[in-house]
């Protein structure tokens, strides 16, 4: 994009059109004690050579490997083949976005079109698109689909779905003039299905679900009539439970993350997106197709692209109308690296570590497990002592786990959520095992 | 190809053919011709029901999705399906078997105000 030079006049002509007084006043959104915090950094006075420094220093904070990381709740600690980051790396694929070009893009088209096709086969479903930006944002968009294609305003979602996707949700369906009908959880963790009121465009339910607890989805499907069956899903839990397309699910959204991208704080994430064949067009996103050119070639190209913004403008299906590319890209070449069986194998030794770990845990004098319903890879532990000071002794000995005041969130005050992969050794299961023991 | 002089036409490139309070809708040759080869049509359900100027429908095409706006207030009484299966129609016969929709005015007054033959003829010349 060719660069515009703007002079105070331009500025102020550009302000007053919007009916703004002055730049601050056009970030008024932007709360106080953030602008304070900001100013506190001392930044607007610093040299070049200071301001690197300060910020490097707050970079540094932002360190995984800081500690042993049991943190989940939708980001994982996997191991990366070394083989990801030597691909993804190549010139030729090192894009944020799908390419218009088709004509000289056809390597990266290619790798969206088998990214799109796997997701297909993990999730038992027909089409995807070629990504979102996160499980959050996809989860959201899956919530306005299923009102456009039923023209209902009513959306069910299960209590127990992760706080963060939750927000999202409730602003996206807050804007768009969507009611949310909450379902609660029953005392075994699972959703209580057949409570929730007809004439619904959608239900949402996440499995695993936020819990950690696989949720009991067969025959669903029949007994919420023409409404979306929306499941929001771990996309490794795939490689041992039913896909949900085989279950009539009709949109499956999740996080790609566990595929392959670094668990960084805040991101980049990958929204995946799947859905049946006749609701393509309703489908936000964008899709890669295969063709034959003029010569007869096989050939990639972006296609059903009449929907999205830069031809349809504001009445656009989605106004995410873009891609996390090379993060797509990343998961396409994990999952490839894998293959099916590895797939599999990885899928089984994370639940087998979280049993063992849950196991022991709740072996601890005071201490259980808070469902006794089946489980992936995260479960919740109900912990004897304040689960904060139990959370902090965790921290100052190199074991990471999440904040106890999100599942609080989620209504249970005296628990620990832990999340368990193929990463972690038996001695640092271990490990926590005998710090929980000794902080109790 | 000629505009029927029966029809009455809207600046949004719809037809509607009157025959008492009802009318048969269809888009006109030259929203057809500017859209090109149109792949998909999303109609309303019978019984659903329109002011004029709502948007009624999609006509999507290899280029764009369009909009099909109601020229008049009304109740939709029949949809033409067998455009689900042959949505080409719309171009190979836009104002006969690729009509859409048919509409139980409100107000069949409301047609009064939408263009003859010869005047949409002008406005698409000059457009």
């Amino acid at each position: 994009m060719r660069y515009i030079a703007n002079s105070d006049a331009d500025r102020r002509e550009m302000l007053s059109a919007i009916g703004r007084t002055s730049l601050d006043d056009l970030f008024s959104d932007i709360p106080q004690p953030v602008k304070d915090k900001f100013q506190s950094l001392g930044l607007s006075s610093a040299s070049e050579m200071e301001v690197s420094a300060k910020l490097e220093r707050l970079a540094s904070l932002n360190n995984i490997s800081q500690g042993i990381s049991f943190l989940g709740g939708g980001v994982y600690d996997h191991y990366i083949p070394s083989a990801v980051k030597h691909v993804t790396a190549r010139e030729e694929f090192y894009t944020a976005y799908t390419p218009y070009q088709p004509e000289i893009s056809q390597g990266t088209l290619t790798a969206m079109f088998e990214f799109q096709t796997l997701l297909c086969e993990l999730t038992g479903m027909e089409i995807a698109n070629a990504s979102m930006y996160d499980g959050a944002t996809a989860l959201a968009e899956a919530a306005l689909m299923a009102t456009r294609a039923t023209k209902r305003k009513v959306i069910a979602v299960t209590h127990a779905l992760f706080p963060h996707y939750r927000r999202v949700l409730d602003t996206y369906c807050w804007a768009a003039g969507i009611e949310i009908v909450e379902i609660p959880t029953g005392a075994d963790g699972r959703a209580e299905l057949s409570q929730f009121a007809p004439g619904i465009a959608g239900l949402i339910v996440q499995s695993p679900n936020a819990f950690g607890i696989v949720e009991e989805l067969d025959g669903v499907k029949e007994s919420i009539g023409d409404a979306l069956l929306i499941v929001a899903t771990n996309p490794i839990s795939l490689g041992i439970l039913t896909p949900p397309g085989s279950y009539g699910a009709d949109i499956v959204t999740g996080e790609g993350q566990p595929l392959g991208i670094p668990a960084s704080f805040g991101g980049p994430l990958l929204g995946l997106f799947a859905t049946r064949n006749s609701y393509l067009r309703q489908m936000p996103g964008r899709v890669v197709g295969q063709t034959i050119d003029a010569d007869g070639n096989l050939g990639y190209t972006m296609t059903a692209q009449t929907r999205e913004q830069h031809i349809r403008r504001q009445k656009a299906t989605s106004n995410i109308c873009t891609n996390a590319q090379l993060c797509a890209l990343t998961a396409t070449v994990y999952l490839a690296s894998l293959g099916g069986d590895g797939l599999r194998q990885l899928s089984i030794l994370n639940l087998k570590n979280a049993h063992y770990l849950a196991e022991r845990l709740s072996a601890i004098p005071g201490c259980s497990l808070a469902f006794r319903s089946p489980f992936y890879n995260e479960f919740v532990l109900r912990v004897p002592a304040d689960p904060r000071k139990l959370w902090r002794g965790l921290k100052e000995n190199g074991i990471l786990v999440e904040d106890p005041r999100l599942l609080a969130s989620l209504g249970i005050g005296d628990g620990l959520r832990i999340a368990v992969t193929e990463k972690r050794t038996r001695e640092e299961l271990d490990r926590l095992v005998d710090l929980v023991g000794g902080m109790r | 190809m000629g505009y029927p002089t029966q029809f009455r036409y809207s600046k949004e490139h719809e037809w509607i053919d009157l025959a008492g309070d009802r009318a048969k809708l269809g888009i006109t040759e030259h929203a057809q011709s500017e859209l090109g080869d149109v792949v998909f049509v999303e109609l309303p359900a019978v019984g659903t029901e329109f002011k004029q100027g709502d948007t009624l429908g999609t006509v999507e095409s290899v280029k764009a999705v369009s909009d099909i706006y109601a020229p008049v207030g009304g109740k939709v009484v029949e949809v033409n399906s067998d455009l689900e299966a042959s949505p080409e129609t719309i171009n190979q016969d836009p104002h006969g078997t690729g009509w859409l929709i048919v509409l139980q005015l409100t107000d069949p007054g409301e047609a009064d105000a939408l263009l003859d033959a010869a005047a949409y003829e002008k406005f698409v010349n000059e457009e």
